[in-house]
């Protein structure tokens, strides 16, 4: 996994028209094949505008200044129209409803595969698998607009699975949800990740969620990235993150606030009942 | 302020009962927190609130006034709605237009209106983005900019759709200070939201819903500590109090709402002192 990477950004700087900041800034970053990575950062601080570059929609469809290059999975966005782009990358957005048009849930996911030129006859197994793989198996005929908010965004990442892409990319994509929708999200996600070998970036503001998940967090600020690792190295940063107005998961404010900055902090709930055992048996008597 | 009494409703096509005999009663200055999936009546709830459903049987009180004697129009004054995402309700050109619509709208003075827009954005910090448009300011400061407007048609009650949605760290924590400020000055707020850490942080009491039914109406940490509820509800606790509950000794105590008061709890404990003292003021 180390030695493949599938997402290669150097120098990119983009600046949206009429704005007076760069929306990213000399960017420099690889994502591996297989990797699960989060990007936290403030609302503003690039998550999208990193997204965006990803499958062509900066610059094709959104104007501005962009320097530096993009590679992803071999292609350069840049110059592939948006439409080949999906075969390489999907995107969710937060709110499903914006990306649903069509009358049956089967409708929905097929779009894609009709924008793409995919013969008639190949399109109901992939459309029966894209579903499969979000647990909306037995949902063909349902109309859109009557399902839940998290059945909404399932069947929105069903309708870039059927595209193939070897990159999921998520924009907050659980922020309208309930906990319960919220949750599936998450699970579909790990799974697409762990059994489907897919590269999976999730933009996400609830650091609870992402110690348990991801391989590798970055935090983006002011469109830089300011800080990146492993869920431990990053989330362990407790007034690094603050700094930039960012927390860390509560059981990782709790054990610094006990033991103070010094190494090792535990970011689950897990790891924390551990690290409280070990720090007891090590208390003098 | 607020009291509902076997306040039920049934939705006209297809006869689904929405809400199913619903008592409550709310005072000034209350912050109570609603929780329960979608679909379990909190939004039913809060439309029965500001008029925009009346109980198919049993009667809303909004401040004395029976809310099926009175228009939408006639409640807005004493029930302000802010919207969960503030692109469906802000409009105008400037932040101050936005500030300044309600107001004019019930017929205020251009002076009475100018004064209420100055307490709003001194209360709410906006003075740097008055005369911005709402849509070049950040999603964060629109949000404020939504409950603000609320805010000049001095309602007695405050209701927040899920104020945290979409809020980083930084925004989401100017929220929860600005409900504890609006209970502070006497206004009744109903915060819904399935953003745990709030309910915890802002309110003294909260309400359970499912299946159209008030099932709990306690404080917080008495909620978080019910396993049934929270397993019947599949809402989960604060990480904090999960984490407290599931410490050696303290599975039999009520969960800890906050890191300050968690780690109060342990230092307390380490000097031999055996019994939390459970303030929720830490």
């Amino acid at each position: 996994m180390a030695n493949d990477p599938i997402i290669t950004i150097t120098g990119m700087s983009f600046s949206y028209a009429l704005s007076d900041r760069p929306a990213l800034d000399a960017i420099d970053l690889e994502i591996h094949r297989g990797e699960y990575v989060a990007v936290m950062g403030l609302n503003g601080a690039g998550k999208t505008t990193l997204g965006l570059c990803l499958n062509g929609i900066i610059p094709h469809m959104l104007m501005g200044q962009q320097t530096g290059t993009v590679r992803v999975d071999g292609h350069d966005p840049s110059i592939r129209v948006v439409r080949e782009m999906a075969r390489t990358v999907g995107i969710v957005f937060d709110n499903p409803e914006f990306q649903m048009s069509q009358v049956t849930a089967a409708e929905e996911v097929a779009l894609g595969l009709e924008n793409l030129g995919v013969p008639t006859v190949e399109m109901p197994d992939r459309i029966a698998r894209a579903l499969r793989l979000v647990g909306l198996d037995g949902f063909e005929d349902r109309a859109p607009m009557g399902l839940s908010g998290g059945q909404q965004q399932r069947l929105a990442i069903a309708s870039v699975l059927v595209m193939r892409p070897s990159i999921l990319f998520m924009d907050e994509p659980t922020s309208n949800l309930d906990p319960l929708g919220k949750d599936e999200i998450f699970e579909i996600a790990q799974r697409l990740n762990r059994d489907e070998g897919m590269t999976v970036i999730v933009a996400e503001h609830e650091v609870e969620v992402l110690a348990e998940y991801a391989d590798r967090i970055i935090v983006m600020h002011q469109g830089r990235i300011a800080l990146q690792g492993t869920p431990a190295e990053v989330l362990s940063q407790v007034s690094a993150l603050s700094k930039l107005g960012l927390r860390s998961p509560q059981v990782t404010e709790f054990s610094q606030a006990l033991s103070g900055p010094s190494g090792h902090l535990p970011i689950t709930t897990d790891e924390t009942l551990r690290w409280l055992k070990d720090r007891a048996s090590r208390a003098p008597a | 302020m607020i009291s509902l009494h076997e306040a039920s409703y049934t939705y006209p096509n297809g006869g689904v009962v929405a809400l199913d005999s619903m008592s409550v009663e709310v005072g000034e200055g209350e912050i109570v927190g609603v929780m329960g999936q979608n679909g379990s009546g909190k939004t039913t709830f809060t439309k029965l609130l500001n008029g925009l459903l009346r109980p198919t049987s049993g009667s809303v009180f909004i401040n004395g006034r029976d809310t099926s004697r009175y228009s939408v129009q006639a409640l807005a004054p004493h029930v302000g709605y802010v919207f969960q995402n503030p692109n469906h309700q802000v409009f105008a050109n400037t932040v101050a237009e936005e500030l300044a619509f309600g107001p004019l709208n019930i017929g205020h003075t251009p002076e009475e209106v100018a004064e209420r827009v100055a307490e709003a954005a001194e209360f709410f910090e906006l003075g740097a983005i008055m005369q911005l448009h709402p849509y070049r300011i950040s999603f964060p400061m629109r949000k404020l900019v939504g409950i603000a407007s609320i805010f000049t048609m001095r309602p007695q009650v405050f209701i927040l759709d899920e104020p945290t949605t979409g809020q980083d760290h930084k925004t989401s924590s100017v929220i929860d200070r600005l409900i504890l400020r609006l209970g502070e000055r006497g206004n009744t707020v109903i915060c819904v939201s399935h953003d745990m850490p709030l309910i915890a942080h802002v309110t003294k009491r909260a309400l359970v819903m499912w299946n159209g039914k008030l099932i709990a109406d306690a404080p917080p940490r008495e909620i978080f500590s019910d396993k049934l509820i929270m397993e019947r509800t599949h809402l989960t606790p604060p990480q904090i109090t999960q984490l407290s509950m599931r410490m050696p000794g303290r599975a039999s105590r009520p969960g800890a709402l906050s890191i300050a008061e968690l780690v109060a709890s342990v230092r307390s404990e380490a000097m031999g002192d055996p019994i939390l003292p459970r303030s929720t003021h830490i």
